[in-house]
């Protein structure tokens, strides 16, 4: 992989997730659910009965709008650099497959509403997994050298 | 009314994702770089959405229901085990060597990037494979030898 260097953006970055807990908050306070994609996602591919899938597909639909908003409101997509090459993307998302259904969530799931719950189980995993990141893009990029 | 609650919500966190620069892989991966192209941003971005979420839940959670449903769906499991934490380190080895995390890839699939279609497609084969490790365990635990 070849790092590239990228912009800090402090005030971009903490009304972006503003708006995140705000949309967990809108799902909490409507219909009840922890706003976690990979529990939504998880659910809407077959392991939540078929009457429950309609407001999963419904959420998903409009994550994946949220850009072509952004394209609408500022007239470009947000910045998307990949420095990793397609074999390691899909071994990486692989890897993340395996693992977000063992431990039952992902960042936003376990990491902002578990989190924000103060829920022991979500604060495990996401000190578990923030370290295993850190790790593993520091063997990536200074012991194997990239 | 329950699907449009959705759709909205989805949106808002699809457009804070955008905003927020989790869906950049490049930007993701260099904050866990602190000793090379440190960039602080994520801190923010899990310090603007904790936050948030933490003020709105206690207003939301102090309801005895949702508006739209007769009650709430939290995750009633408080065990803190090797399922758990070794699957959260599986799903950091992951995000580690991709850059993406599920909440960061969904959204980013609205730009047609190839890219973010190869990153999900490998992520719902992951999750396939992993229901299937667990069906397997299962039916080994429930397998009785015949004598």
């Amino acid at each position: 992989m070849i790092p590239v260097e990228t912009d800090f953006t402090p005030w971009q970055s903490l009304a972006g997730g503003s708006l995140i807990g705000l949309a967990s908050v809108l799902l909490m306070l409507m219909l009840g659910r922890i706003m976690g994609a990979t529990g939504i996602l998880a659910g809407a591919l077959g392991s939540a009965p078929r009457t429950d899938r309609g407001w999963r597909i419904a959420v998903l639909a409009g994550m994946v709008s949220g850009p072509l908003a952004v394209l609408a409101l500022t007239g470009q997509f947000p910045e998307i650099e990949v420095p990793v090459s397609m074999p390691m993307l899909l071994i990486g998302g692989f890897t993340v497959g395996i693992g977000v259904t063992f431990g039952s969530g992902c960042t936003s799931g376990h990491g902002v509403c578990g989190m924000a719950r103060l829920s022991r189980r979500s604060i495990a995993a996401t000190v578990t997994f923030m370290v295993t990141t850190a790790l593993t893009v520091f063997v990536i990029r200074h012991v194997l050298g990239g | 009314m329950r699907l449009i609650a959705s759709y909205f919500a989805g949106l808002l966190f699809g457009i804070g994702i955008s905003i927020s620069g989790m869906a950049n892989p490049a930007k993701v991966l260099n904050f866990f770089d602190v000793t090379g192209h440190w960039d602080p941003s994520l801190a923010f971005v899990m310090g603007g959405a904790l936050l948030a979420a933490f003020v709105g839940y206690r207003y939301a959670l102090r309801r005895t229901a949702p508006v739209l449903e007769p009650s709430f769906h939290l995750p009633g499991n408080s065990a803190i085990d090797a399922r758990l934490l070794g699957g959260s380190a599986i799903f950091g080895i992951g995000w580690g060597i991709a850059g993406f995390c599920p909440g960061g890839a969904l959204p980013a699939l609205g730009t047609g990037r190839i890219e973010v279609l190869a990153f999900v497609a490998a992520l719902v084969t992951g999750i396939f494979a992993a229901r299937g490790m667990i069906a397997w365990n299962a039916r080994r635990a429930d397998y009785v030898p015949q004598k």
